[in-house]
């Protein structure tokens, strides 16, 4: 069981300093393809964050109470994508028939998630850190806001670039990435604060 | 059906008209994070590779049995079971590799390129067409994420495959080999394809939805990716 310091330092080091879009890169086709306008990008990013929640809640147990015991590991990679495409799949029908208003919004991101590596991404990894069920549902946590921070600021920055006079070759996907290179250049100043803030 | 093509021209499809790093921009997620180091992205190029070979055969002939509606998770527990057995080989006779590619070795499943191939060739072609079809994609795979790594090593941290270089050991730009220049790398890379090919390769928007790998799971008029608007 983590202390509440360590929770602190898994929250903010996995929002900034190992932000996942921008210095693991993973879950970068959304971060490129969906970052056009704000509200998809803010749209996108909460529908990660909460992905990455419930499946960090499900997975979690699945790994320790199910494969662990019967010395199933080597299974991890084929359950913990079915469940998560399952899920998606599940949540999507379960927005549409209760919340048509929450639907609209998130909803509509749903299908693109499913083969989204963040959150596949996000559940091996804190089965690999060996974080206990709170320190894995933090780190997630951490992981989705970072994912959404990223969106956020990268699709403020891709509006500047639409109004910009780019030269022919660099249109497009060539600005976008040296874009999100810079943005990645930001994020790296803040390796090394994090543990230091609560030394 | 798609119309017959010289086994040939299937291969080399793969590997420069529809190179799935530079051209097609799938993938993109292990061509930035493994290619810090030239054999970290090779390893990683030849163990997708392996996984789409087989998974291309795999569904291929399968294809026939498989129901049109339930093929995604098809697909998907087919791809996840040949990524567990190429994880497994690594870890037993490659085990500094291993240690490299970490969780990326997971992540092949979720590889754009190995579902969007089943979805886009593998599920419509006969068994030789297929697996010529993987090794196409996975060789054009393999060679960009080792162009990319070799311009991220040579230059970033003055070595090739880890045997350093004597005089590029004075020039290190170290920037290179940290996460930013990946994006820069990959940015510049594009922009020379373009200027290469004066701007004729095929850019993503002129692949319909049949080339997105969402496209199984979502509703064109839903769609929010790149270039989906009609």
């Amino acid at each position: 069981m983590e202390s509440f310091k360590t929770l602190m330092i898994i929250l903010l080091s996995s929002v900034l300093v190992d932000n996942y879009v921008l210095s693991r890169f993973l879950g970068i086709c959304p971060f490129l393809g969906v970052s056009k306008k704000l509200d998809q990008a803010t749209g996108m990013g909460m529908a990660v964050t909460a992905v990455m929640l419930i499946a960090t809640a499900v997975t979690w147990p699945i790994q320790y109470l199910l494969l662990n015991p019967l010395n199933l590991g080597y299974l991890q990679n084929i359950l913990f994508i079915l469940v998560i495409a399952s899920l998606v799949q599940m949540l999507e029908l379960l927005l549409k028939k209760f919340s048509p208003a929450l639907y609209s919004g998130l909803g509509v991101y749903l299908p693109l998630i499913t083969t989204n590596c963040a959150v596949l991404g996000v559940t091996i990894n804190n089965i690999n850190d060996g974080y206990s069920f709170i320190g894995s549902m933090v780190s997630s946590l951490g992981c989705g806001l970072g994912f959404l921070l990223a969106m956020v600021l990268f699709s403020g920055l891709r509006s500047r670039i639409n109004d910009a006079n780019i030269p022919a070759p660099f249109k497009g996907l060539g600005a976008t990435l040296i874009a999100a290179s810079f943005i990645s250049l930001a994020f790296m100043g803040f390796s090394g604060i994090v543990e230091n803030i609560f030394a | 059906m798609m119309e017959k093509k010289s086994s040939l021209s299937v291969l080399l499809n793969g590997i420069i008209k529809e190179n799935p790093v530079l051209v097609l921009i799938l993938g993109t997620c292990p061509t930035l994070a493994t290619t810090n180091t030239v054999d970290g992205a090779f390893g990683m190029g030849i163990a997708a590779m392996v996984v789409l070979l087989c998974s291309n055969i795999f569904i291929s002939l399968l294809r026939k049995i498989i129901p049109e509606t339930m093929r995604i998770p098809c697909y998907i527990v087919i791809i996840a079971g040949f990524v567990t057995i190429v994880k497994m080989a690594v870890q037993a006779y490659l085990p500094s590799l291993y240690e490299t590619l970490g969780v990326y070795l997971d992540l092949i499943t979720v590889n754009c390129i190995i579902l969007g191939r089943a979805e886009m060739f593998a599920n419509k072609n006969a068994v030789v067409a297929s697996a010529l079809d993987g090794i196409g994609m996975g060789l054009g795979f393999t060679l960009s994420l080792t162009l990319m790594a070799v311009i991220r090593e040579v230059f970033g941290a003055g070595s090739f495959a880890g045997i350093a270089i004597p005089f590029m050991q004075n020039y290190k730009i170290e920037f290179l080999t940290k996460a930013p220049g990946g994006l820069l790398v990959y940015g510049l890379l594009i922009a020379l394809i373009y200027v290469v090919t004066k701007g004729k390769a095929p850019v993503k928007k002129s692949f319909s939805c049949e080339g997105c790998p969402h496209a199984s799971t979502c509703h064109p008029q839903d769609c929010q990716l790149e270039g989906a608007e009609k």
